[in-house]
C-alpha cells in the first residue's frame, strides 16, 4: 500500500481521473482530518490527479474517485449480431450476408411492406398521441394477436381464457414468459432443442430459469431426430416447460410433420409438461398465417395450458419496432385474469410499459380487412421468394456437385433458414475464403439470398463441405 | 355455451387421461396482484363517468384544455421520418446518433468526457429501462452491493431494483413538517452509508415530492460523497421539465461532473419531449478511459439482449432527427419551456385559489416545489375523500400532478383540497371566512 503526497495547490477545476485502483475495487477510503492529511490509498501504478476543494475556508485536497467497474471485461460479440457488423467492414465486392434473419428483397435490400406504408400514412394523418399504453399494451393490438395466432372463433378466446400482454417483440416476450416460469415454478426447467436460437439460453439463464436440451437435429439426416425428440421429453420430470418452435424451426428450418406434432402432445400431455411455443414466423413459412399456427392450435384444441411467445419482426418486417405478445392460455378466465395481472407486474419494473408504435401498426393493418387481405398477398409474395431461391439453390448444388451427395434438405427444410450441416471450421471457409456471412452453426439465412448468387453460394458451399474438415 | 364447454372437455379427458388435470389449473397459486398504484389512478379515472372529474394521478403533461400534447417538433420530425425508416434492427446499443445527442444533453455540449469518449451510453426503454439496465449491471459487476433510495421515491425505483435483486436501504429526503428538504438527516445518511455506496439522487424535480436541493446544498451533496466515495446515480426524468431550461435542470449532474465523480445517469425523453409511450431513453455511465466505456457498453448490451434484444427505432429516430437540426432543436427548447411555464402558472393560480378560499394552512410549498409533481401532504384518508365525493383522481401518497391541472379545474380543484384538507369542517370555515372579511372593514 503506497501512501499518497499531495499538494495544496489550489487547483480550481478538475480535468480527468486516470487514478486506477486494484482490481478487487477496493476503494479508496479517504481520511479528512483538517489536522492532520492522511490518506491510505490501495493501488498501484498511481496516477492521481487533485482536486482542491475550498469549505468554510479551509482548503483540502481530495482524491478522485476511482471506477468501482474497473474489472469489467470485454463482453464477447453477440453470434447472429456480430455476424452482421463483421459483414458491413468487409470491403469485397462479392460479399453476402447471409447471417441474421432479416428479409431482404430480391436486389438484396430491406423490405418494407406496403401495408405498413399505408398503416403509418393513415396513422400520420389521424395525428395519433403519443400517451402511455397500458402495462399491458395496446387493447386491439392484444386482441388482433391472439385473433391471428388462435383464430378468431376459437373457444378459448371467446370463453377469455387467453392472458396476451404485448412485449418486445419475441425475446421480450419470451423474457416475460421466463421471469414468470421463474416466479411461479422457481422449481421446474425448460427443455430447449438442440439447436435452438442462440438467445434462447441467454434469456432463461438471466431469468435464472433452469435448462436442458432435448435432441432435435440429425447431422445424419439433416432432418428431424424423432426418436431422440420424443424420449427426451419423457425422460425429463413430469412438469417441465417444453419450448417448441411453432413453424420454421430456428436455425435448422425442420419441423415436425402434422403427425409427428400429435405424437409430441401425446407425450407432453402424459408427462404434464407445460408446452411454450416461440412463434416468430407464423405467415412466413408456408405462406399461410393459419397453416403456421396449425401446431399452437392443436394442442390448445387438446385442452392444454401453454405458452405462446409471438413476433412481428419477419411477418410483418417490423424488426427495430419490436412488437410482439407473450399469451398465456388458461383452463379459465378466472386464471387468465389472475396470470395477466403477474405478467404486467413483471414487465413494470423492467420497461414500465410497451413500446406504441409498432403495436398501432399491426392493429392498423389486422383491423382493416383491405389492408389485413394486401399483408397476406405480401407474406405469400414474401415466403414464396424464399421457396424459389430454396429451389435454385437446390438445383445448382445438384448440379454442380459431383459427389453425389442428397442436398434435397434444401427444399425439406421451411422457412428463413437453413442448416447447410456445414461445421465451423467449413462455415468459416465461407467467410474467410468467400466471404459468405453465417453463424458457426452452419445456419443460412435465405432471406438474404437472391436468384442470382444462388451459383455462387453453392459453389463456396460444395468447396467447404468436400475441401475443408 | 355451456353445453359447448362440456363437450370439449370431455374430448379432452378421452385423449389425456388424466381426469384430474382438467379440473385444476397450473396457475392455481398464481394470485391477482395488486393493481400498480399510479397506472391503476388513471384506469379507474377512466372507468369514472362523473363530469367535473379530474386526473392529476399520472405524470403526462396535458394542455390547459386537459388533453395531451404532441409537440409541434415531433410532428415535424415525423413527417421527416414517415416512409424513409427501413425498420431494420437497431445495434443492441440503440442508435448511435441518438445516444450522442442525448449524452450532450446531461453532460454538457463541449464535455470533455464525451470527447474523450468515456462515457458508456446506450439507449433504453425510457427511464425504467435505463434504471433497470443498470439495476442489472450493479448487480452483476458489483453483486456485494446496495442500492440507497430516498424516501420517498417514484414507487417503481423499489420494484426495479428488487426484480433485478439488488438489496435496498433508503435515505431521508422529504421532511414533512416543511413539506421541503430534510437536509440534515439527509447529510447523515450520506455520512453514516459504508462507504463506496450506491445511491440513487433525482436530478431535478424530484417525484413525487417536487423538492430538490439547492445549488449550494447539491454541491454539499457531492462533497459529501466524494469524501466517501458513493456512487452517484441519478435518474434524470424531467430534464427541461422543472426550471423550463435544460442546461439549467442538468445542474446537479454537472456539479459532480465538475467534482469528479464517473456517475451512472437515466435520461428520458418521455416527458419533456411528450414521447411517452415511445419508451425512449438513454443510460450512461462514466469510465476512466474509452477502453473501459467499451468493455462497459458491451456487457450493458450483453443486459440488453436478453432482454429485448435491441431497442424500439421508432422513438429514437424522433429524437435524433429534433437534436440534430437547428431549428427543430430551436423549436423543442421552445416548446418544453412553454409546458415548464404552465405548470409554474398553475403553481401559482392553485397556491392563490387555496389561500383566497381563506384556508389557514400554508400552501406555500405549492410554488416552492418544481416540477410536474406537488407533494401536498395530504393523507390518503384526505385523497380517498376527493377521489370519492370530488372525483379527483391522484395517488394516494398525496402526490398531485400538477400537469393535470388547467385553469378549467384549479378553482375546482383547490375547493376539494380545502374541503377535505380542512380540520373542523364547515363551521370554522365560515368562521375564518366573516373573520377575514372583518379585516377588511
Amino acid at each position: 500500500m503506497a501512501s499518497a503526497m499531495f499538494s495544496m495547490a489550489s487547483a480550481k477545476s478538475f480535468t480527468s481521473s486516470v487514478a486506477r485502483a486494484n482490481y478487487q475495487g477496493k476503494l479508496c477510503s479517504a481520511n479528512f482530518d483538517v489536522s492532520s492529511i492522511n490518506h491510505t490509498f490501495k493501488k498501484k501504478n498511481v496516477n492521481t490527479l487533485y482536486r482542491a476543494q475550498n469549505s468554510g475556508g479551509v482548503t483540502m485536497t481530495v482524491a478522485v474517485n476511482v471506477s468501482r467497474f474497473e474489472g469489467v471485461t470485454m463482453a464477447p460479440p453477440d453470434p447472429i449480431l456480430g455476424v452482421s457488423e463483421a459483414f458491413k467492414a468487409d470491403t469485397n465486392s462479392m460479399k453476402l450476408n447471409l447471417g441474421v434473419g432479416a428479409y431482404r428483397t430480391e436486389e438484396l435490400q430491406p423490405y418494407v411492406l406496403n401495408v405498413v406504408k399505408k398503416a403509418e400514412n393513415l396513422m400520420l394523418e389521424r395525428g395519433d398521441n403519443k400517451e402511455y399504453l397500458p402495462i399491458e399494451g395496446l387493447a386491439a393490438f392484444n386482441r388482433a394477436t391472439a385473433e391471428l395466432l388462435l383464430g378468431a372463433d376459437n373457444p378459448v378466446i371467446k370463453q377469455e381464457r387467453v392472458a396476451t400482454v404485448q412485449g418486445l417483440s419475441g425475446t421480450g416476450s419470451l423474457r416475460l414468459a421466463a421471469a414468470f416460469i421463474q416466479r411461479y415454478f422457481p422449481d421446474a426447467k425448460v427443455l430447449i432443442s438442440s439447436p435452438t436460437w442462440g438467445n434462447h439460453k441467454n434469456i432463461f439463464n438471466d431469468a435464472r430459469v433452469p435448462w436442458s436440451e432435448y435432441r432435435y437435429y440429425d447431422p445424419k439426416t439433416v432432418g428431424l431426430d424423432f426418436d431422440g425428440m420424443i424420449s427426451d421429453i419423457k425422460a425429463a420430470p413430469n412438469g417441465s416447460f417444453v419450448l417448441l418452435h411453432g413453424c420454421a424451426h430456428n436455425p435448422t428450418g425442420i419441423d415436425p410433420t402434422s403427425e409427428q406434432w400429435e405424437i409430441i402432445a401425446d407425450v407432453i400431455q402424459e408427462k404434464n409438461h407445460i408446452p411454450f411455443f416461440d412463434v416468430a414466423y407464423q405467415g412466413f413459412a408456408s405462406g399461410s398465417l393459419d397453416e403456421d399456427a396449425s401446431s399452437v392450435r392443436l394442442f390448445v384444441s387438446r385442452g392444454m395450458e401453454l405458452f405462446v411467445a409471438q413476433s412481428y419482426s419477419k411477418n410483418l418486417g417490423l424488426y427495430a419496432e419490436r412488437i410482439g405478445a407473450v399469451n398465456v392460455i388458461c383452463s379459465s378466465s378466472d386464471a387468465a385474469a389472475r396470470v395477466k395481472s403477474q405478467l404486467k407486474r413483471l414487465a413494470r419494473p423492467m420497461y414500465s410499459n410497451p413500446p406504441v408504435h409498432g403495436a398501432r401498426i399491426v392493429a392498423n393493418v389486422v383491423g382493416d380487412p383491405a389492408l389485413f387481405s394486401e399483408w397476406k398477398s405480401e407474406m405469400e409474395f414474401m415466403a414464396g421468394r424464399i421457396k424459389s431461391v430454396r429451389k435454385r439453390l437446390f438445383e445448382n448444388l445438384s448440379q454442380k456437385d459431383k459427389s453425389g451427395k442428397d442436398w434435397s434438405f434444401i427444399l425439406k427444410q421451411i422457412g428463413m433458414f437453413s442448416f447447410t450441416g456445414l461445421n465451423k471450421a467449413q462455415s468459416d471457409n465461407m467467410t474467410n475464403k468467400w466471404h459468405v456471412y453465417m453463424t458457426k452453426d452452419g445456419r443460412i439465412s435465405l432471406a438474404g439470398l437472391s436468384l442470382s448468387k444462388c451459383e455462387y453460394l453453392a459453389d463456396a458451399i460444395i468447396d467447404s463441405y468436400h475441401n475443408v474438415n | 355455451m355451456a353445453g359447448k364447454m362440456v363437450f370439449s372437455c370431455t374430448i379432452c379427458r378421452k385423449s389425456a387421461g388424466n381426469d384430474l388435470r382438467f379440473m385444476s389449473s397450473w396457475w392455481n397459486h398464481v394470485e391477482p396482484a395488486p393493481k400498480d398504484p399510479i397506472l391503476g389512478v388513471t384506469e379507474a379515472f377512466l372507468a369514472d363517468t362523473s363530469p367535473n372529474k379530474v386526473n392529476v394521478g399520472v405524470g403526462a403533461y396535458r394542455d390547459d384544455k386537459g388533453k395531451p400534447v404532441v409537440l409541434e417538433c415531433v410532428r415535424q420530425a415525423e413527417r421527416r421520418i414517415s416512409g424513409n425508416e427501413k425498420m431494420e434492427y437497431l445495434p443492441m446499443g440503440g442508435s448511435v446518433k441518438m445516444v450522442e445527442e442525448t449524452l450532450k444533453l446531461a453532460y454538457g455540449e463541449n464535455s470533455d468526457l464525451i470527447k474523450d469518449k468515456r462515457i458508456a451510453g446506450v439507449q433504453a426503454l425510457s427511464g425504467t429501462g435505463a434504471c433497470r439496465l443498470f439495476a442489472d449491471f450493479q448487480k452483476r459487476f458489483r453483486p456485494e452491493s446496495q442500492i440507497y433510495i430516498p424516501t420517498p421515491t417514484w414507487a417503481n425505483h423499489l420494484n426495479i431494483w428488487r426484480d433485478a435483486q439488488v438489496p435496498q436501504r433508503t435515505f431521508h429526503y422529504y421532511h414533512p413538517e416543511s413539506r421541503g428538504l430534510d437536509f440534515a438527516a439527509l447529510m447523515d445518511d450520506v455520512k453514516n452509508a459504508p462507504n463506496g455506496s450506491f445511491f440513487l439522487l433525482h436530478a431535478c424535480a424530484h417525484n413525487p415530492t417536487g423538492v430538490d436541493p439547492s445549488e449550494e446544498q447539491w454541491k454539499e451533496i457531492s462533497y459529501q460523497f466524494k469524501a466517501k466515495n458513493h456512487f452517484a446515480f441519478f435518474d434524470m426524468a424531467y430534464q427541461g421539465f422543472a426550471s423550463g431550461d435544460p442546461e439549467r435542470d442538468a445542474r446537479a449532474i454537472r456539479i459532480f461532473l465538475e467534482d469528479g465523480h464517473m456517475i451512472g445517469c437515466a435520461q428520458s425523453y418521455a416527458k419533456n419531449m411528450g414521447l411517452y409511450g415511445q419508451r425512449v431513453g438513454c443510460l450512461s455511465i462514466v469510465c476512466e478511459d474509452e477502453k473501459q466505456a467499451v468493455a462497459v457498453k458491451s456487457q450493458l448490451q450483453q443486459i440488453a439482449r436478453p432482454m429485448y434484444s435491441n431497442p424500439p427505432v421508432h422513438g429514437a429516430l424522433l429524437v435524433s432527427t429534433i437534436l440534430s437540426d437547428p431549428d427543430l432543436k430551436k423549436l423543442w427548447l421552445k416548446e418544453v419551456k412553454v409546458m415548464a411555464d404552465r405548470i409554474i402558472g398553475m403553481r401559482t393560480a392553485l397556491r392563490e385559489s387555496l389561500e383566497k378560499l381563506g384556508s389557514p394552512l400554508s400552501w406555500e410549498h405549492i410554488t416552492n416545489q418544481i416540477g410536474m409533481f406537488c407533494y401536498s401532504g395530504m393523507s390518503p384518508e384526505q385523497v380517498d375523500r376527493l377521489t370519492q365525493e370530488f372525483h379527483i383522481y391522484m395517488t394516494r401518497n398525496g402526490r398531485i400532478s400538477m400537469a393535470g391541472v388547467t385553469t378549467g379545474n384549479v378553482g375546482y380543484l383547490a375547493n376539494a383540497i380545502h374541503e377535505v384538507s380542512f380540520v373542523g369542517g364547515q363551521k370554522l370555515y365560515l368562521a375564518i371566512k366573516v373573520t377575514s372579511l372583518f379585516s377588511f372593514l
